[in-house]
């Protein structure tokens, strides 16, 4: 195996275009165990972690952009307001030490369903940057995920960061795992209101190939929510809602039985997670909105 | 004994400071916290190479061919060995029974099952040569439960049994089969109320031990070897190891390492032959280290169980008869098998007064993982059983499951099934009036004017309630848990203590083979040797095989049995060091001859306190040393037919309450409090003694709520062999456990003092499994629990 170290990004982008199957690493959660484990024995690794840049993050007028290596830790710690669903999925990841070194980069490189920052992504609406010698390009999250453990990275190209909705509305994120702390997903749900849209949007994980949106409980209840006014009178959402909205959520899921847990569980519980996260933004919003109007 | 549970304080020994009853500290407490501790795995060697073992990949299989030629080729590469390159005849070993192949030869049994060993210059070279050993292997059916094994045409996982049990057992897939009949059940059933029957399975659990299985074997110049391992009973490894390398046993020199726990995990051999022929065969030290994976795969497991209870009681609350069966899998080699079995049956009433009992436990060979050793030993899985079985009689009595338990509970003078009676104190109501008179930990301790604390919810930091669906329940249970070996084992342990001064201060040294594996021998022995020697400095002798056998560090025996040796030894050093001082001083004191003495702060004094000599005027330039057996009372085997037998040494009786916070949507389990209340006889090191009992109630959690090697039923292939799918309680899962502690002691037993490691294993496990019952109002007949169970999603 050849140890590639670049030392910056063009250098980085170089070398992934002379070597396309070089593994790039940084916080290495993923890949240090595929390689320990023997599973994975790539030609090259890449270490990243001389390019300063990717750690690094902006926060602009409507977007976050967040540096592909910005370990989880700066997120919970510095981003919980701009991007709360993510730093409570970040809260969420493995143990304090990889929350340390660990990215958000990896876990798209690696695009494993049960990546806990996914839901989040896909909730508050992202789009990945990556870039190779041929260029950079920016693609939606809705299209990132292709497939089980894949995602529409061309072999040259490299994560660099990902542009995150600024949270405009509140966000949750909750996780199932067996135990509770250090666990990876049973499965996990995410969710993002959009005042400004008036819309709603969801991320489920580890219940189906890859990271999804359950679109059809979103429609649902873009629809029901404007029908009924809630936008505006912030009314309780009626519990015929949540729980049409948690059964749609419940159908998006495309689940196995697997080790953690049986498929079975994991639709349901992704139903139970959609409805107390609708409750609790929800709960939020017609606070905020109340606080507002008190202000005012 | 005291009926009302006041604890009888024993104040024994010496004023010496650091003796028995205080709470010195662990000599390698501050090492492994700070990671200094040098552990097995951490030894190396000028030279040394890297052995490696490769496993079967399948469960059950015909061996058509080995190829190691690619292997051997490969630079780096200075052995490779399988079966036809074993040394001498002796190619099995086992504790009990041989069974287990050094290397498979023909077939393999379970997955995992070494097939060849490598030694290279480099671990990842031995690692690759390793994966270039072709095995063909041709599939066999597997056999993974009792149905499968024997059925009529069931394979046999052992063709040609020759042991000892083969006799008794009505298939030779089954290993040992103990009876117990005691009275009548199905007439006293006829005086029964109320009848409660229950299945019960009990999951697969793993020792989980955070120091992988690692030893360094270093050849030596007379033919021998040197082997540094960590291991649980040094002399039970060399007696298998010696016959297989073909060397007498004064040539297989072992020394303990630094062991990183063992909880039953390592009383069977792992990679200590294989390391041995190596470095044999190389003439190069050869170092082992498994990696988690490995693990799961090197060592026995709990053995998972079916059990099958019948209770009757009266209306008035009173017990009639029990019927039982308990079903272990022993998976495809023998291990300890047979003393699970042993232990299953014999402790399957749990501690209860029933005196018409109908009680049959077996062990299978099936080619699941093999299962042995692991804290609780056969008691675990029949307390988890019979607590739930005694809250469904209570339940369908109504009464309170404690007041129920209360009225059946066994004491002192309490016949055991076994026809032996229990003559020590056995404060089992006591106990459980404890637990039960605790204060109970606050409701919705989540709350706070922020919100939700989420860390005091079930699903903590996940943040999956906030409330929501949260029900608090509360259980209690029970147990009884022999202490030491049974069924008529020798079980002796051996002491050299030496007394002499070294600048200018008496010093004692102790030397054993107890492996210290975190039990707390080495802070005990030291205490003993000051309390009985009355000096300070005791020098604790790394132990070896240069001394007799200590036995096993297992069955909560240590502190008995070694303890009871050092003990012995310190006396009878005592003993001379009085006889040296009556030689020099005698003429000065009448008191020398007169007078009882005793050895305290450094000097020979009076039982009235008059001080006589200095120990080190007494001593002067002799060195007084002592080796000695030591053997607690002896116990008899079951009879094979009725089960009737003294088996057992002393009993060990912990209780527990558990408080539980539900999330019953999500089917998540938040243990909020774990109380313990348990008799330790006498507690030699009070702050020990607390660690034992908090650490075992965690692992009896665990197997409560997560902890499950999980196996293929089609394939017996291990699911889960890693730390991220085989989950182990961290500490945002740890309970408070707030602990009683009594001191009633047994006057057979040194110092009055119980065993006292495994008994908080078995009740913690049936208390958290009442509590979710009680939250949920579900059965749940099964262990661990998973969140599936709790939401109808299985």
């Amino acid at each position: 195996m050849d140890f590639l170290r670049p030392a910056s990004w063009e250098e980085a982008l170089a070398a992934k275009a002379e070597h396309p199957t070089a593994v790039p690493i940084a916080g290495g959660t993923d890949v240090m165990v595929e390689i320990n484990f023997d599973h994975r024995r790539p030609e090259y690794l890449m270490d990243l972690n001389r390019i300063g840049d990717l750690t690094e993050w902006e926060v602009g007028e409507d977007t976050v952009r967040l540096g592909a290596s910005v370990p989880y830790t700066r997120i919970m710690e510095n981003l919980d307001t701009e991007l709360p669903g993510l730093a409570l999925a970040s809260h969420t990841v493995a143990s304090p030490q990889i929350r340390n070194r660990g990215g958000v980069g990896g876990n798209l490189g690696t695009a494993s369903p049960a990546g806990d920052a996914h839901p989040a992504l896909l909730a508050a609406g992202a789009e990945v940057e990556v870039e190779s010698v041929r260029g950079a390009r920016r693609i939606p999250i809705d299209e990132f995920y292709t497939g089980v453990k894949r995602n529409a990275l061309a072999p040259d190209e490299l994560i660099r960061a990902v542009h995150v909705k600024k949270a405009d509305g509140p966000q949750q994120f909750s996780k199932v795992g067996t135990r509770n702390a250090m666990v990876i997903a049973v499965c996990a749900f995410g969710l993002a209101l959009h005042p400004e849209t008036r819309t709603v949007r969801t991320g489920i994980g580890s219940a189906a190939p890859t990271p999804v949106r359950a679109k059809a409980a979103e429609e649902f209840l873009n629809a029901a929510l404007e029908e009924g006014g809630f936008w505006d009178n912030g009314k309780i959402i009626t519990p015929s809602v949540a729980k049409q909205f948690a059964d749609l959520c419940s159908a998006a899921c495309n689940p196995i039985d697997d080790v953690r847990g049986t498929a079975s569980y994991r639709r349901h519980a992704v139903g139970v997670m959609a409805r107390r996260t609708l409750t609790w933004t929800w709960e939020s919003y017609r606070g905020t909105r109340r606080a507002a109007k008190g202000a005012a | 004994m005291a009926a009302n549970g006041a604890p009888t304080k024993i104040t024994q020994g010496s004023q010496t400071k650091g003796g028995i009853g205080e709470s010195t500290l662990r000599p390698d407490g501050t090492l492994k916290v700070t990671g200094e501790f040098a552990y097995s795995s951490d030894m190396w060697h000028e030279d040394m190479l890297w052995g490696q073992i490769l496993r079967s990949t399948v469960a059950h299989a015909e061996i058509v061919s080995i190829d190691t030629g690619e292997a051997l080729a490969m630079p780096g590469v200075y052995a490779v060995m399988t079966y036809d390159d074993l040394p001498t005849d002796v190619r099995n070993y086992g504790l009990e029974i041989q069974d287990t192949p050094v290397l498979a030869h023909g077939k393999v049994r379970h997955h995992g099952e070494p097939v060849a060993i490598v030694a290279a210059d480099h671990p990842e070279t031995a690692r690759r040569a390793a994966a270039k050993i072709k095995v063909e292997y041709r599939e066999l059916p597997v056999i993974t439960d009792e149905a499968s094994a024997t059925a009529p045409d069931a394979i046999l996982v052992h063709e040609n049994r020759d042991d000892h049990h083969i006799g008794h057992v009505p298939h030779p897939n089954i290993v040992h089969r103990q009876p117990i009949v005691r009275g009548n059940a199905d007439e006293a059933a006829k005086r029964a109320d109320v009848i409660v029957k229950g299945e019960y399975y009990f999951g697969m659990q793993d020792q989980a031990f955070l120091g992988p299985e690692s030893g360094l074997a270093v050849p030596a110049e007379d033919g021998g070897v040197d082997l540094y391992i960590a291991t649980q009973w040094l002399h039970s490894d060399l007696r298998q190891i010696a016959p297989v390398l073909g060397l007498p046993e004064d040539k297989v020199r072992m020394t303990l390492s630094g062991v990183g726990g063992a909880f039953g995990g390592r009383e069977d051999l792992s990679m200590q032959i294989h390391a041995c022929l190596l470095a044999l065969r190389t003439g190069k030290p050869v170092k082992i280290v498994y990696n988690r994976f490995e693990s799961f795969f090197g060592h026995v497991h709990r053995h998972p169980a079916k059990l099958h209870y019948e209770h009757g009681a009266t209306k008035d609350g009173k017990l009639t008869h029990m019927k039982c069966r308990i079903v272990l899998d022993g998976g495809a080699y023998a291990s300890a098998s047979p003393a699970v079995v042993g232990n299953a049956s014999s402790l399957s009433v749990g501690p209860y007064v029933i005196d018409d009992v109908d009680i049959e436990a077996i062990a299978l060979y099936s080619n699941n993982p093999p299962c042995g050793a692991m804290r609780g030993f056969g008691a675990v899985q029949a307390c988890f059983a019979y607590e739930a079985q005694m809250d469904k009689l209570a339940k369908k009595l109504g009464m309170d499951p404690v007041e129920f338990r209360q009225l059946n509970a066994m004491e002192q003078g309490t016949i055991m099934p076994t026809g032996q009676p229990v003559d020590s104190p056995a404060p089992v109501a006591e106990l459980l009036r404890r637990v039960k008179a605790m204060p109970m930990p606050p409701e919705r301790q989540w709350e706070s004017s922020e919100g939700a604390d989420v860390r005091q919810l079930p699903g903590g930091l996940s943040n999956t309630t906030h409330g929501e669906g949260v029900v608090r329940g509360v259980g209690y249970a029970v147990g009884i848990k022999n202490v030491g070996f049974s069924e008529g084992f020798d079980d002796y342990s051996t002491a050299k203590v030496r007394m002499e001064v070294i600048n200018g201060e008496p010093v004692a040294t102790v030397h054993t083979a107890m492996a210290e594996v975190g039990q707390g021998g080495v802070t005990v022995h030291a205490q003993i040797a000051r309390t009985e020697l009355g000096v300070t400095q005791v020098t604790i002798h790394p132990a070896d095989t240069q001394v007799g056998s200590a036995g096993s560090t297992s069955a909560s025996r240590q502190t008995y049995v070694t303890g009871g040796a050092v003990k012995n030894a310190c006396e009878l050093v005592r003993e001379k060091v009085l006889e040296i001082g009556r030689r020099k001083f005698g003429s000065y004191h009448p008191a020398w001859a007169t007078a009882e003495l005793l050895l305290e702060g450094g000097k020979v004094v009076t039982d009235g306190g008059e001080v006589l000599s200095d120990l080190v005027d007494v001593l002067g330039d002799e060195a007084v040393e002592v080796e000695e057996e030591w053997r607690h009372r002896p116990t008899e085997a079951f009879d094979l037919r009725t089960g009737q037998g003294n088996g057992h040494v002393q009993y060990s009786f912990a209780a527990h309450r558990a408080v539980v916070e539900v999330d019953t949507e999500l089917g998540l389990v938040k243990v909020i409090e774990l109380a313990c209340a348990q008799d330790v006889g006498k507690a030699l090191n009070p702050l020990s003694v607390i660690g034992q009992i908090q650490g075992g109630t965690i692992q009896g959690m665990g197997i409560a709520v997560m902890e499950e090697i999980v196996v293929d039923p089609r394939t017996a292939k291990v699911r889960n062999p890693s730390f991220t799918d085989y989950l182990l309680p961290t500490i945002l899962d740890t309970p408070t456990i707030p602990v009683d502690v009594l001191e009633l002691a047994d006057e057979h037993a040194p110092y009055g003092l119980r065993g006292i490691g495994e008994a908080p294993t078995l009740s913690s496990t049936p208390a958290v499994l009442a509590a979710i019952r009680n939250a949920t109002g579900l059965a749940l007949d099964r262990t661990p629990v998973r969140p599936e169970h709790l939401t109808g999603t299985a």
